[in-house]
Order: C-alpha cells, then sequence, then structure tokens
C-alpha cells in the first residue's frame, strides 16, 4: 500500500498586517508559518494505515516555497518514508487548480494507491485541491473525512463522510482514491528528539511547478475588512470586565 | 446564454436551508435564475425550491437518491454544457466539496469557495472570500470566457420564501457507476445534553490550553447558571463530546447569552452562533474574527476574567 500526502506549510497572521506593494497578498514578514492542522491528521492516518498492514510508503508531496521544507521535515520526524516538494512562488502559485496540477505531477509518478490531503487549509479555506487533484488523477475520492476502515484485500475502504449537524454518511470507496482527512480523526503523535534529527539530515526531492493554464482564480486585492460597529469594549481590568459580564448576563435573562 | 445555475442541496427528502440561501444570492445578478434538483426522483424535491425568484427549476433525473459525488460531478457537467451559465452557484457544504471543485478542475472553469459577496461586470465574474484566518479579505477574479462556480458561504444571505412561479423541466443524465457509494447515515450520537435548548451558554475553546482546564469552566458554567458548549478543537482532541459542539459541523445555537471564553471564531464556528441574542467574547487576540460578530469584547487573558467571575458567584 503506498500512500501518498499533500501537506501545506500554511501561513499565520498575527495581530498586525501589512501588504506587499502590489496589495495582492500579506507581506511576508507579518506572517508566521506552520504545518497546517489538517495536514497532519492525515499524515497521521497514512501512518495508522501503513502500520496497521504491516507494509507500505508513505509519501509526503507539498507545493510551496523553501520554507515549505519545515512542514516536509515535520511529517518525516513524524514517520514519513519520503519528501518531494514541488517549488512554487506567491500567490500566483496558490490558487488551489494551480496546487493541484503540481500536486497530479508528482502523484501520477508515485502511483499511489491512496492520496490523502487535509479537508482545507488554514489560510485559506478552500476545500478544494484535494479533490481537483483526485479528478486531475481520475481517482474516486470522498471530502471530509473521519473515519478510514481499509479493506486492502478487495481494494476498497469504507468511510465516514462528516456532514453538517455531526450527521455521519457511510460511503463504500474503490482504491485507488483521494481522501481529505477532517481533523479529530485521530490523534496525531509528537516526533521524539531522535526522529526530528534523523528527518532534518533527510534528502528533500525538488521539483519544479508547471503553468498548465490559468489558475482557478486571480487575487485583485487584499485588504483589512470594514470591522462595522464591532464588539463595544467591556474594558481592560478584568474585574470590572467580569463584573459587567454579571450584570450583562442577568440583564440578559430576566 | 448568460444566467445563474443553482445546485440544490437535500438530504434523506428534504431540501437544505443553504438551497434557499442560493436563490436569494443568485437573485443579486441581474439574469434569469435556475435551480437544478439532481436525484433519482427529484420531483418532489422541485417543488420544494419552487420559491419566489426562481425563473426555472430543472429536475435532473440522474444516480440515487442520496448524494455521491461522481453522480453530482456527472450531472452538473452535463447541465453546465446544456444550459452554459456564466455563473454556477452552490452551498460551501461538504456535499458541494466533493463535487463542484472537481468540475471546475476538469472543464478549466473558474472556481473560488468560502464566497460571501460576487458580482459580474462586463463579464468579469469577482468573488469576495477570506483568507489568513478571516483576518484579511479579498476580491478574486474569475477566469473570463468560462463559467465560475462558486461556493457560498451559508448564513450570510437570508432564505428566499414565498411561493414561486417557476417554468419547470427536465433533464435525465446517465451518469457512471459511483466509486464512491452511499451506504447509509449515522446519526450523532445521543447526548446527555442539549445545547440548543439552552439560554445561555458560557463556550470554550483552544484558548483553555490544557484538558485540566475543562473541569474549572464546566464549575463556572454551573455557577453562572449557564450550559458548557466548546468549539470543535475541544472535540477534536477528545476532551468533550461533540453534543457539546458550536458551529457547522455540529450544534447552530441560538441563545440569549453565548458567553465565549479563548475561541478566536473561525468561520464554521461564527455560522453556528452568531444569531445568539447577546454575544461577549474574551480573548487575547484583538483580531480575532469573534469579535466581528460579538456584541461586547474584553482584548484580555480569559482566565484572569474567569478568576474574577468565580469571586462574584
Amino acid at each position: 500500500m503506498k500512500t501518498v500526502v499533500c501537506v501545506k506549510q500554511v501561513a499565520v497572521l498575527g495581530d498586525e498586517v501589512e501588504f506587499t506593494g502590489d496589495e495582492r497578498d500579506v507581506d511576508p514578514d507579518y506572517l508566521e508559518r506552520s504545518l497546517n492542522e489538517w495536514d497532519v491528521s492525515a499524515v497521521e492516518e497514512a501512518l495508522r494505515i501503513k502500520e496497521s498492514l504491516g507494509e507500505g510508503e508513505v509519501v509526503v508531496v507539498t507545493v510551496g516555497d523553501d520554507e515549505s521544507e519545515e512542514a516536509l521535515r515535520r511529517c518525516l520526524a513524524m514517520g514519513a518514508d519520503r519528501a518531494i516538494r514541488v517549488a512554487a512562488e506567491g500567490i500566483d502559485d496558490a490558487d488551489p487548480l494551480t496546487i493541484a496540477r503540481g500536486l497530479a505531477a508528482v502523484a501520477k509518478r508515485e502511483e499511489p494507491d491512496l492520496v490523502l490531503t487535509g479537508v482545507q487549509s488554514s489560510d485559506s479555506v478552500q476545500a478544494a485541491t484535494g479533490v481537483m487533484l483526485a479528478e486531475l488523477l481520475d481517482f474516486a475520492r470522498v471530502a471530509v473525512v473521519s473515519k478510514v476502515t481499509l479493506d486492502a484485500g478487495s481494494r476498497k475502504a469504507e468511510v465516514h463522510r462528516e456532514l453538517e449537524g455531526g450527521l455521519l454518511d457511510v460511503v463504500e470507496v474503490d482504491l485507488p482514491a483521494l481522501l481529505t482527512i477532517q481533523t479529530g480523526i485521530n490523534e496525531p503523535r509528537y516526533a521524539n528528539l531522535r526522529a526530528i534529527k534523523q528527518a532534518n539530515l533527510k534528502e528533500i526531492e525538488e521539483t519544479a511547478l508547471e503553468h498548465e493554464g490559468p489558475g482557478a482564480y486571480r487575487v485583485r486585492r487584499m485588504f483589512v475588512p470594514e470591522r462595522g460597529a464591532g464588539a463595544e469594549l467591556l474594558g481592560d481590568n478584568p474585574g470590572d470586565v467580569a463584573a459587567r459580564i454579571v450584570e450583562l448576563v442577568r440583564g440578559r435573562l430576566s | 446564454m448568460s444566467g445563474t445555475l443553482v445546485v440544490a442541496e437535500h438530504v434523506r427528502g428534504r431540501v437544505r436551508d443553504v438551497t434557499r440561501e442560493l436563490v436569494t444570492a443568485a437573485q443579486e445578478l441581474p439574469r434569469p435564475v435556475a435551480v437544478a434538483v439532481i436525484a433519482a426522483t427529484p420531483a418532489p424535491l422541485a417543488e420544494a425550491v419552487d420559491v419566489a425568484g426562481v425563473d426555472e427549476v430543472i429536475a435532473v433525473t440522474a444516480g440515487g437518491d442520496e448524494f455521491e459525488n461522481d453522480v453530482y460531478q456527472d450531472a452538473l457537467a452535463a447541465l453546465i454544457k446544456e444550459r452554459e451559465p456564466d455563473v454556477v452557484v452552490a452551498g460551501f457544504t461538504v456535499n458541494s466539496m466533493g463535487f463542484a471543485p472537481a468540475v471546475a478542475a476538469r472543464a478549466g472553469f473558474g472556481f473560488a469557495s468560502d464566497v460571501f459577496a460576487f458580482s459580474v461586470s462586463d463579464g468579469q465574474v469577482v468573488a469576495r472570500r477570506a483568507f489568513y484566518g478571516a483576518k484579511v479579505h479579498a476580491e478574486v477574479e474569475l477566469p473570463s470566457g468560462v463559467p465560475a462556480v462558486l461556493l457560498l458561504r451559508p448564513t450570510v444571505w437570508a432564505q428566499a420564501e414565498g411561493a414561486g412561479s417557476a417554468s419547470r423541466s427536465e433533464l435525465t443524465v446517465e451518469t457512471r457507476a459511483s466509486r464512491a457509494r452511499h451506504v447509509n447515515f449515522v446519526e450523532a450520537p445521543v447526548a446527555d445534553v442539549d445545547i440548543t435548548a439552552a439560554d445561555f451558554l458560557l463556550s470554550i475553546g483552544r484558548g483553555i490550553g490544557d484538558r485540566e482546564n475543562i473541569e474549572r469552566f464546566r464549575a463556572l458554567a454551573e455557577k453562572m447558571g449557564a450550559t458548557l458548549s466548546v468549539s470543535r478543537p475541544i472535540v477534536d482532541s477528545g476532551w468533550m463530546p461533540s453534543a457539546r459542539q458550536v458551529g457547522q459541523s455540529g450544534k447552530t445555537v441560538k441563545p440569549k447569552v453565548y458567553l465565549a471564553f479563548g475561541i478566536s471564531g473561525a468561520v464554521q464556528h461564527l455560522a453556528g452562533m452568531k444569531a445568539s441574542g447577546t454575544i461577549i467574547a474574551v480573548n487575547t487576540d484583538p483580531e480575532a474574527a469573534i469579535f466581528g460578530v460579538a456584541h461586547y469584547g474584553a482584548v484580555l487573558d480569559l482566565f484572569d476574567v474567569a478568576d474574577e467571575l468565580e469571586k462574584l458567584y
């Protein structure tokens, strides 16, 4: 069983924001980077599948800049066997179709039985890249999966699709398949120090991103939204704030 | 032809509320609105989507009675080919995530999701969506000359109401054999508590840090006469059962008072609580999205406020 897991080094914005000169993205100096939370769950699920079968390979792939290697190293430290980065830069390489094309080029070569991605990335929340990739690979796919039971012998899996309101749709899917993984499906492992050191020594394969047509969209401009009236601030003294909360609660409930 | 095609969403024989929101959104564009209902037996569902503002209801016979992504993908691709709409709208929902991106990827259509505003001028579709934890908004341009598939954020538009007088048409689509087949549904586990019935929810999120702190907030909630609810990360960590979860994948709540501690306000969470009577949020991050829907807020360490609240009860 060979599993490809697609991951993203997401960007997290702090309290302050400045935009790039063309106002089409946030200035990278204002962004912190980390491995996307949903992708951590996807890597963990792939490792568990490999461990339960007692055989297989887990290959992690990302499309991104140099700093994205950090995400791959974290996956390697968790236990992934190999890592590949498709080199890409900037906002015009960041729409889901462009990313899916970059991932597809690698995934086709790898010929996996299973491809896992996170449901969405925390920084752009498209929930689309995985399913676009499945289509480019002509794989069966299920989005928003909260449980996977694999039957490697019959080349099928039974999965739970988590619908709104907590209703679960039980789905039988043929392999090869792509599943987008929901958080909470497992409790991801922490890498130990030794594994982290070993991961830092591993080679990361690198390929170039091919642009094969227009992306899904082009960002025209980014801006800080108007907050409207916004919340009325209750002050900055915890005691006063608590007193106001009590007053508000009692007033609204009486 | 230019027109807007709405993809209706239904589960277990009922049209989901988001469909009527899509109808409202579609009417913002000055062009005909067609709603497609895809099912093995679409007729009864077609009745339910004939609301004011819909010009045409298309009953599409395809697949089984419940959603399967291969069926929806083939049906939508066939519909777009036949009707040539320039804008296709569906909900930003779990079902749409399973097929709409595939339709766009296959044909090279424009695509954007979690869209909360959109417009068309001179054939250019522009959608508005959020980036970077919803702290930043963006206008994105969809490619010209091809249909734009937009997944619209639920609960942004009001539900279209009132009986409609849409024309009816039918289409039968032969779809491929599904590679991902619906087997059955499993209900969310029955809970010891119904957070949707509470007048006062004290809701905690990632900001509480440690599992050990749950008990403290459970006790504080009890003292204050509140019911304890949580955001998704608390359930994902296995600290509380999903029955207490507020948000799109949990419960939609509307208490008189919603007091949020350490919840930053992911879009899916806000959709599940923004209709609450009075929202009070305590969070250390002044830019947290929850302050965008809160009526009252405090940018403070939630433990400092909890200390003081404990003294007052």
